[in-house]
């Protein structure tokens, strides 16, 4: 029925983190989806910066591509800093 | 959920009562409690009929605003007689209300309820910027929390009106007709209350007549914009301030107050 365009928006939840993707929503303009996402995501004082991207600017990978994609990392342990002996001073890394 | 009635509930005996507080403290904190609390039950009737499901959150969120903003302002205006928030805003009858009538104007489609919008948070923006000065503490308090609230509202009417105005010939002819029905409501805005104007000389209240400046100067810079012209109107007489109201206030209240009266002492 809405003949607005969709968004999509990112939310920064407070400072030191990134934006995350919270959900879409329609507006008329790129300014209208802002205050609509402020409205719709960030009433309970959840982030302190707000992104919104027009949904057809996203490229996706596609469900079908997702064994070419994702699934050669599956084996590939070495790729995950585990291997290192740490000294015993270093605590929390 | 709605709570069990209270057969002995508090402050039933007030009901009906035509004597108001006689502090012109209560008065002001009262008409200003009054237009917040009605524009709030106007916009809450667009609620599943907002032309967009994102617009009406928009709408419900500023109602909700206004509706915190009036709970403020009635609870401490009935502190003065030992009434509570409910029993101001239930348990009054139309003439004993003191909104403007600009607040009480039916919604009309969605360019005159942007239009009201417009005209009317842009004297709230201007009045509660004015009285975070107020000497009165309490009402210095609501006016810096609710001027960033209406900092918003009059953004949110500014958009609109711009997109509105300058869009397409239907939508810039739905703006210059609502803008039209609203206006001659606006010179009330800016009259003096007899029943307040002792406090403007104490500090605690702000004289309606020294908002109107700023306000012209904003509402016509965004009409230029948006490409509308500002109505040259002969003012509706007003009188809301004194208990007079428009045709259209009664079902408005009867609608707001239909469930308090089926089940007095109602919570949620």
């Amino acid at each position: 029925m809405s003949e607005w365009p969709l968004w999509e928006v990112f939310v920064r939840p407070r400072r030191g983190l990134g934006h995350a993707h919270v959900g879409s929503l329609h507006a008329p303009d790129a300014e209208m989806a802002l205050r609509n996402a402020r409205d719709l995501y960030t009433r309970r004082q959840e982030g302190v910066s707000i992104w919104v991207v027009p949904a057809g600017s996203i490229t996706a990978s596609s469900p079908e591509e997702k064994d070419s994609f994702f699934d050669p990392a599956g084996d590939k342990v070495y790729r995950h800093p585990t291997f290192y002996t740490l000294p015993p001073e270093v605590d929390h890394l | 959920m709605i709570g069990s009635s209270r057969a002995d509930e508090p402050g039933t005996s007030e009901e009906g009562s035509a004597t108001l507080s006689t502090s012109p403290v209560a008065a002001y904190a009262l008409a200003l409690g009054d237009d917040a609390l009605i524009l709030g039950q106007r916009l809450i009737e667009w609620v599943t009929h907002a032309p967009e499901l994102e617009e009406e959150v928009a709408l419900a969120n500023i109602s909700l605003d206004l509706l915190g903003q009036a709970r403020t302002l009635l609870t401490y205006a009935g502190s003065f007689d030992g009434r509570d928030e409910d029993a101001l805003a239930y348990r009054r009858a139309p003439e004993q209300f003191r909104c403007v009538h600009l607040v009480e104007r039916p919604n009309g489609d969605f360019g005159a309820t942007v239009a009201r919008q417009l005209l009317f948070s842009a004297y709230q923006f201007e009045l509660y910027d004015a009285l975070t000065a107020s000497a009165d503490p309490t009402l210095a308090g609501l006016a810096g929390k609710a001027v960033k609230e209406v900092a918003y509202h009059r953004d949110h009417a500014s958009l609109w009106t711009l997109r509105l105005g300058d869009g397409t010939k239907v939508s810039r002819g739905r703006m210059q007709d609502g803008l039209a029905a609203m206006w001659p409501y606006a010179d009330e805005l800016f009259a003096p209350d007899p029943a307040t104007a002792g406090l403007v000389g104490l500090g605690a209240a702000v004289d309606p007549a020294a908002l109107r400046p700023a306000w012209t100067r904003y509402v016509e810079s965004v009409l230029a914009e948006a490409t509308l012209t500002v109505p040259q109107m002969t003012p509706a007489p007003g009188g809301g301030r004194s208990g007079i109201h428009t045709p259209e206030f009664g079902a408005l209240l009867e609608e707001m107050t239909s469930l308090h009266l089926e089940h007095p002492g109602a919570q949620w």
